[in-house]
């Protein structure tokens, strides 16, 4: 796997779509006993781009996120990743194979340091067993002090202050919590980046400024993201194309301006959460075309 | 406080000083003085205590059966340098780097570093088929499975003589011991003798002290300590970030029970008997309640624990205190009170400091913060 790297920014993303797709997911169901949480979803995300899975509470975003990353296994359907066939792997497995994601409730491991979380998120990419760990030969320690750095490069990356790098993950700052979750992601080298909710609990600054990065790192990095987000600012400002899901079915997807004048999506999404919630979405529509955050 | 930074200098520093000044030791006492006895088994204990501490205190899994790691490596002895098996080779016995009075014994008699290779690589085994029901378990799971895993060899064990294989070969000797068990031959050393001399077992046991303090070490700032202390704080999120659980979980239980089984092949050789009787369930306990008291996942504690465990249990229950029911007229022994006792300990340790005596940064904050409660999710697939 070619880990990210950089070359010029410049061909819009627009080039790729529709012609190489990173991930393809076939008709991907998830029953839990009676419980239908994802029926029937084909999905794909194109190369390079920022894609977004949005629907109301229990729509089962968070479900399919599990699914693609291994944590449940679906009961029917398949997902292709890189053209190879991911259905049911291990999650281990698949992170390997270059997916990586947050949670939408921070799980950070929280009482390793900020570093140490990252250093995990790197396991994948390293060699080290019980002996090498054990007896400590020359590589391993070359290993060791090769990921310390990258560890520390990444957090400076997502922003995080030298000063906190040391500091126990329970210890920071939400904000600094979810940059310490992206760079533990980003750790493993992904070609895709799964984030689930990445904007809960920030005022619209932060939000901006996230939104940002991500298009830095499809620009930079050439990576691929899959955004589950409430914030429609957010959604309809950074995303490419946009799928929803409503009772775990797809009911739509497109570009923000064809989902946001979809009727369907508007009575799943917005008609059942009355006047008010309908009114700061119609102002999230109308921001959409502007550039970043606030 | 918060900081995990420049530790390691620190206890390279302690473990020299500390090993060094216990090695010393010795030097102040007579050859067979009963306080060499009891420092010689608080060193084998102080290497089970650490290797439990793999599987307990950095990795999260609940092992109440790791008395199988003591009866895994005493029994190697037993097998393997006793004359146990005294029909091999038609009566005059397979004998692999061994001088003096074993050396024309019949039987099988290996040099002690082979025992101790075989003891680590049986041990090693065993702790990953007693691992293996478990990967799917959590917590309490664990914890009832390894006890009946514990259970299972002790009772093998106990009816061992019962069990004939080939030509009548017994598989133990039951509740009589194998005996008498090989003194330790180590190249290059005059072969040990308990009866006469108990420094060559305190030094010996201290080299492997040293030798799994190390292994501790450089386990727990590694690629594999991370992701058992990932883990133990939250299974779903290591294995997303590309922790294989099952490997790295049995990993724990292989290395943990190997250092068990060390420990066991040391205990084995130095009582020169092996009985089935040692083997009980309170043994996991005692070494648990080591670690517990000690503080969990604290390499330090942990051995501040063993060694304080081992010599309430020979020394100060029966030589310092067992005067005292006497003196309040009553008339018991305190020894048959001993895991009453530690018992009395562990709640004392619970109640007024349950981190344990030289707690982890870590472990204080989960208990202090309630950081690292376990939320299932519904499958989670190891």
């Amino acid at each position: 796997m070619s880990g990210g790297a950089t070359t010029p920014a410049g061909n819009g993303p627009a080039d790729t779509v529709g012609a190489d797709r990173i991930l393809e997911a076939e008709n991907v169901s998830k029953a839990f006993g009676g419980l239908i949480a994802v029926s029937d979803v084909s999905f794909a995300i194109p190369r390079r781009s920022i894609v977004s899975m949005i629907g109301p509470n229990g729509a089962g975003k968070t479900t399919f996120f599990n699914i693609l990353t291994g944590l449940y296994k679906p009961t029917n359907g398949s997902v292709n990743f890189n053209g190879r066939d991911i259905t049911g792997k291990r999650p281990d497995k698949i992170t390997s194979l270059g997916i990586a994601r947050t949670f939408q409730n921070i799980r950070l491991f929280a009482t390793m340091s900020a570093l140490e979380n990252v250093l995990v998120g790197q396991h994948a990419r390293m060699r080290a067993g019980l002996f090498g760990s054990i007896f400590r030969p020359p590589w391993v320690v070359r290993e060791e002090r090769g990921v310390r750095e990258k560890g520390r490069e990444l957090l400076e990356y997502v922003g995080l202050r030298s000063e906190v790098t040391d500091d126990l993950a329970i210890n920071l700052s939400y904000g600094d919590q979810r940059r310490v979750e992206i760079a533990r992601a980003l750790a493993s080298d992904p070609q895709l980046l799964l984030l689930d909710e990445p904007t809960a609990g920030m005022n619209p600054e932060e939000s901006g400024r996230l939104t940002a990065f991500m298009e830095q790192l499809r620009d930079e990095r050439e990576m691929t993201i899959l955004l589950i987000e409430h914030d429609m600012k957010v959604v309809m400002d950074v995303s490419e194309e946009i799928t929803v899901l409503d009772h775990g079915e797809k009911i739509a997807e497109g570009s923000p301006g064809d989902v946001r004048s979809n009727p369907r999506v508007v009575e799943a999404y917005l008609g059942s959460q009355g006047e008010g919630d309908a009114g700061s979405s119609e102002t999230a529509s109308s921001d959409a075309v502007r550039g970043e955050g606030a | 406080m918060s900081r995990l930074r420049g530790s390691r200098w620190v206890n390279l520093g302690v473990a020299i000083l500390a090993i060094g000044l216990a090695a010393l030791l010795p030097l102040f006492f007579g050859k067979t003085d009963s306080f060499m006895n009891n420092a010689v088994l608080a060193l084998a204990y102080v290497v089970m205590a650490l290797g439990l501490n793999i599987v307990v205190g950095f990795a999260g899994l609940l092992d109440l059966g790791y008395v199988a790691f003591y009866a895994f490596g005493a029994y190697t002895v037993g097998w393997l340098a006793s004359d146990f098996f005294s029909k091999v080779n038609g009566g005059e016995g397979i004998h692999v780097f061994v001088e003096g009075f074993a050396a024309n014994l019949p039987g099988i008699h290996l040099n002690f570093l082979l025992l101790l290779l075989v003891a680590v690589v049986i041990c090693a085994v065993v702790g990953i088929l007693i691992g293996l029901p478990t990967l799917r378990l959590r917590g309490d799971y664990i914890a009832i499975v390894t006890l009946a895993f514990g259970e299972i060899i002790r009772v093998f064990a106990f009816f061992g003589d019962d069990i004939t294989f080939a030509d009548g070969y017994k598989l133990t000797a039951g509740r009589q011991a194998i005996s008498p068990v090989d003194d330790v031959d180590l190249p290059l050393l005059a072969t040990f003798d308990s009866a006469l001399d108990l420094r060559p077992y305190y030094w010996l046991g201290l080299a492997l002290v040293a030798f799994v303090l190390l292994v501790n070490f450089r386990l727990r700032d590694s690629r594999l300590g991370r992701a058992w202390i990932a883990i133990r704080e939250d299974e779903v999120a290591a294995a997303s970030m590309g922790v294989p659980l099952v490997k790295t979980k049995l990993l724990a239980y292989a290395t943990g029970g190997a250092l068990g089984g060390m420990s066991g092949a040391l205990i084995g050789s130095y009582f020169t008997s092996v009985n089935a009787n040692q083997f009980q369930f309170g043994f996991s306990i005692f070494i648990l309640a080591m670690i517990i008291l000690g503080g969990l996942g604290s390499i330090w504690g942990v051995v501040v624990g063993a060694i304080l465990l081992s010599y309430i249990n020979t020394y100060f229950i029966p030589d310092v205190f067992n005067t005292l029911p006497s003196k309040l007229g009553l008339d018991f022994d305190l020894t048959a009170l001993n895991f009453g006792i530690f018992g009395f300990l562990i709640v004392l340790i619970m109640v007024l400091r349950p981190e344990g005596l030289l707690p982890e940064r870590r472990r204080r904050l989960e208990l202090k913060e309630g950081v690292g409660a376990d939320e299932a999710l519904v499958e989670v697939r190891a």
